[in-house]
């Protein structure tokens, strides 16, 4: 079938087995086939392209759009109905709500004179979810040619191998088939494929080259290569569009576009940014290291209090409680640790994830890093919107006394919009500063998830928090208050 | 095996189980399947001018093996199960003409024959005259009835009861159970139909709440009215004898037991069979048997990414090292880091994000498990996990995959990490 080879490519073996598999159409073919492999791999697609270009009676259906059961029989049978009716009849639209419906009303839709006589494939695509849905599902289907008595074949796609689909007490094994990745040279193969015309087959494999040996120990995914592709031909062209260099010119064009392509790793392949904005860089021919990706914590400005918070929390989570009197103490004991600790530590706290600690010790920790003794009043833990506002030109470190912070609660805002989250501030101080968000509080360090409430909230020894921020993170926020917080993690010393 | 008798009136409960299939058993089932093909070959010897007739001729040897491998059509030998058969032939036509009543639970593991037992022995039952004119049939199965309501309704139906019109089955299930079961007492041993209930995946049934509809089926074939006879097929008993077949399945053709292996087998190596190529020869049996024994997890393997195989052969480091306990992402980063560090194999210095995109595509493949389910706020990089792959399994993997880096290799079989 010349004009299938070139739908279709590289999957010479797989197509020959499906076909020989199906056989002529009045054939009973195997009742469930399970086609399994990497994801674009290919298998949806051949499938889909084999069962149009042979024009099987084929319905095609996807689980994870069809999540419920009755969608799923109930797109199954209307499908069918479909297929069997003919042009100008509109069928009525069938309702099922259990399997055993489902069987009894299939039997009766492949009764029609369309569908006599000839093999119906059902084709259900992301197959493990059914594993998920009632379990009598994924039996029922692998069975249905017997269940139904009629001429019907189930063909299951899923990238999980067959061994975690078979249910306890065993079920009819399907046929199993195994799509096998795409290796280099087919990768290429397929990539060149579709090179626009107004260059050459060959510049746009070499380009296709450069392209595989950035990315190829990365991803061997075909859908990502085919975009990133795409997206960075463009930027590869450059050079030969300004006229600085000819097509063949591979040298300088590897140059120009290799660490773009470094830069796409870190950014557009990890979802960071939107493939149109980084389009639009490409095409303002801005700087790609100035991005500003999802996780760029450039966008996260706290006030001076809440960073020391913040900061005091890390500590509190990777270091033991039992360091802390060598850390936080002014006349503390030398507690070094020998070699001998060093060699033998099992596993530092930084890979064991941050631990809980009661809001007291993490007070304690506060007091001893911040300089000047400040008074336990509420305005540790809240910040009057007057004096965060004035804040922006008053030096740092000044905390607002308690006569303006209680007027500034009773005049400027009810107590409540304290307590909300910041989201619904920031149009009040938008008004008067294009600033950043307002937040002031453990509660609002909570609600942006720096923080994390650890057991509930009616705990009768206090609540027990945990610092989920990253080292990075909390070393560019240390970094902003002139803090030098390695010297207190246990881990580096 | 011979069956068990229970104590009571006129019931007699027998349990057969179909014996193994032994491997002559085997073989036999087999050629007699394949014997289609030698009528080919006879037949082709005297057609051997005429192309068109021979493509046609192997359409129809397609079409009939195909009907018989896929289709589970009845051919007429019953190889090894012949004593269960006569027994059971006999409790029907006991059932059927005396109208005595009774209850058979076949149990077997899956693929020996327990369907095609019951269908030979209803279809050679209802060539008796008189039975095909009296006797009802309602066949049930637990993977489509999964309720008592289903099933109820389902009964009514395929009886044909007065409160059915067309396929729909009017009531609510009180008035349906009732009426079933006043339309089952209302007649007597020497008037009315006996009735013969199949149930397929019976350990289902007994799964529904409060057994009503077992419990119902066996009183009234307890009570002295309408004759019924309950069959009951399961494979749940077998289990254990069922597993290792399973696993002896995927290697060893010649040591399984089960006849679907054979078919599935006998298909493969059909599917080679065109007009260029009319004979199925050994090669197209052994190719068959290498399709049906491949390892799906080491096929998944071959397709990952260098940068996952990396991460694979570091889980596989930390469980040396830790004995198997459980680990986080950033337990799996650093061991990665040690190697990317040692020996400058700064090709391999990705950024962490990079690195954690891999991982989660593992996870995505369920080659590692999480212990617990994933709670929103716990950060990802901490979440324990589980590597769902053996030692064993990845040195195979390793060698067979496509261009493995020397260095990378050398990693996975070394034993130092702290090198």
């Amino acid at each position: 079938m010349a004009h299938l080879e070139n739908l279709v490519l590289c999957r010479e073996s797989q197509v020959s087995t499906l076909q020989s598999l199906f056989g002529e159409r009045h054939h009973f073919s195997f009742p469930s086939i399970f086609i399994y492999g990497h994801t674009a791999s290919g298998k949806t697609y051949v499938t889909q392209t084999l069962l149009k270009t042979l024009e099987l009676p084929h319905v095609f259906v996807n689980c994870v759009e069809c999540f419920t059961l009755r969608l799923l029989l109930e797109q199954i049978l209307n499908k069918l109905n479909h297929l069997s009716s003919s042009e100008d009849a509109c069928p009525t639209h069938i309702t099922c709500e259990t399997f055993n419906d489902f069987v009894r009303l299939f039997k009766q839709v492949t009764k029609a004179e369309s569908l006599k006589d000839q093999t119906v494939y059902i084709v259900l695509d992301k197959a493990e979810y059914l594993r998920d849905m009632e379990a009598n599902l994924l039996p029922g289907f692998l069975r249905l040619q017997e269940l139904t008595d009629r001429n019907v074949t189930v063909i299951l796609l899923s990238e999980i191998v067959w061994e975690k689909f078979r249910p306890n007490t065993g079920c009819f094994e399907p046929f199993v088939l195994y799509f096998p990745d795409y290796s280099i040279g087919n990768l290429q193969k397929i990539l060149s494929h579709d090179h626009p015309p107004e260059y050459s087959a060959d510049f746009y494999a070499a380009y296709i080259n450069i392209l595989l040996g950035v990315f190829y120990t990365v991803c061997r995914d075909l859908k990502e290569l085919r975009h990133l592709a795409v997206l960075n031909f463009p930027k590869y062209c450059e050079p030969v569009v300004k006229g600085e260099a000819s097509e063949r010119d591979t040298r300088k064009l590897w140059r120009n576009v290799e660490p773009h392509l470094k830069k796409a790793m870190q950014t557009v392949y990890l979802r960071e940014i939107s493939s149109s904005q980084w389009e639009k860089i490409q095409k303002d021919d801005t700087d790609p290291g100035q991005l500003k990706g999802l996780s760029a914590y450039t966008h996260v400005e706290l006030p001076y209090y809440s960073k020391f918070i913040l900061i005091a929390a890390y500590l509190a989570s990777y270091n033991p409680a039992r360091t802390d009197k060598r850390f936080f103490l002014k006349h503390h004991g030398k507690i070094k640790k020998t070699n001998f600790l060093k060699k033998h530590e099992k596993t530092s706290n930084h890979l064991l994830g941050p631990k809980p600690f009661p809001l007291d010790r993490l007070l304690a920790i506060l007091y001893s890093i911040v300089d000047s003794r400040v008074a336990a009043t509420a305005n540790i833990f809240s910040q009057c919107l007057r004096c965060w506002v004035s804040d922006l030109q008053r030096p740092h470190g000044a905390p607002c006394s308690a006569e303006c912070f209680l007027s500034c609660r009773r005049t400027f805002l009810p107590t409540a919009f304290l307590e909300l989250p910041l989201v619904c501030l920031s149009p009040v101080i938008s008004s008067l500063y294009s600033a950043a968000p307002f937040w002031g509080s453990i509660t609002s360090l909570v609600t942006l998830q720096l923080l994390t409430l650890v057991g509930h909230d009616d705990q009768l020894d206090g609540p027990k928090y945990k610092c989920t921020v990253s080292l990075d993170f909390i070393r560019a926020i240390a970094r902003t208050v002139n803090f030098d917080i390695i010297k207190y993690l246990y881990d580096f010393l | 095996m011979m069956p068990k008798e229970c104590d009571g009136p006129g019931v007699r409960m027998g349990i057969l189980e179909p014996r193994q299939m032994t491997g002559d058993c085997f073989f036999s089932s087999g050629q007699g399947i394949c014997s289609g093909f030698q009528f080919v070959e006879m037949s082709s010897r005297k057609l051997k001018s005429n192309n068109l007739k021979h493509s046609e001729c192997l359409s129809q040897v397609q079409r009939i093996l195909r009907e018989r491998f896929c289709h589970q059509s009845l051919h007429s030998n019953l190889f090894g199960v012949q004593v269960q058969y006569k027994h059971l032939i006999e409790l029907l036509k006991r059932t059927a003409i005396y109208g005595e009543s009774n209850s058979v639970l076949i149990i077997g593991p899956r693929g020996s024959g327990k369907t095609m037992l019951i269908n030979h022995a209803l279809k050679e039952l209802m060539e008796v005259e008189e039975v095909s004119e009296n006797v009802l049939q309602v066949h049930l199965n637990g993977l489509l009835q999964i309720n008592d309501n289903i099933a109820l309704k389902e009964i009514t139906r395929q009886l044909n009861l007065e409160n059915v019109v067309g396929d729909k089955v009017f009531g609510s299930f009180a008035e349906n159970l009732s009426f079933l079961l006043e339309a089952l007492k209302k007649g007597d041993r020497t008037s009315s139909c006996p009735v013969i209930f199949i149930l397929d995946e019976f350990d289902l049934f007994a799964h529904h709440k409060n057994q009503t509809l077992l419990y119902n089926l066996f009183d009234i074939s307890q009570s002295a009215q309408t004759p019924v006879a309950v069959v009951g097929l399961t494979c749940r008993l077998c289990l254990s004898e069922d597993r290792s077949v399973r696993e002896v399945l995927q290697k060893h053709f010649n040591v399984s037991k089960n006849l679907r292996s054979l078919h599935m087998l006998l298909m493969l190596a059909l599917n080679r069979v065109t007009s260029s190529h009319p004979f199925m020869t050994a090669a197209d049996l052994m190719e068959a048997n290498q399709l049906c024994s491949m390892d799906s997890k080491a096929n998944i393997v071959h397709g990952l990414s260098v940068l996952e195989i990396c991460l694979i052969i570091a889980m596989k480091h930390l469980n040396d090292i830790y004995e198997e306990e459980p680990f986080n992402f950033q337990m799996v980063y650093n061991e990665f880091q040690k190697f990317v560090q040692r020996k400058a194999h700064s090709v391999y210095n990705f950024e962490k994000p990079v690195v954690m995109k891999a991982f989660e595509h593992l996870q995505q493949l369920e080659l590692i498990r999480p212990m617990e389910r994933t709670s929103v706020n716990a950060q990802r990089e901490y979440q324990l996990m589980k590597l769902l792959l053996d030692n064993t399994q990845i040195m195979n993997a390793l060698q067979k995959y496509p261009n493995c880096p020397t260095d990378v290799r050398q990693w996975a079989t070394s034993s130092l990490s702290w090198l």
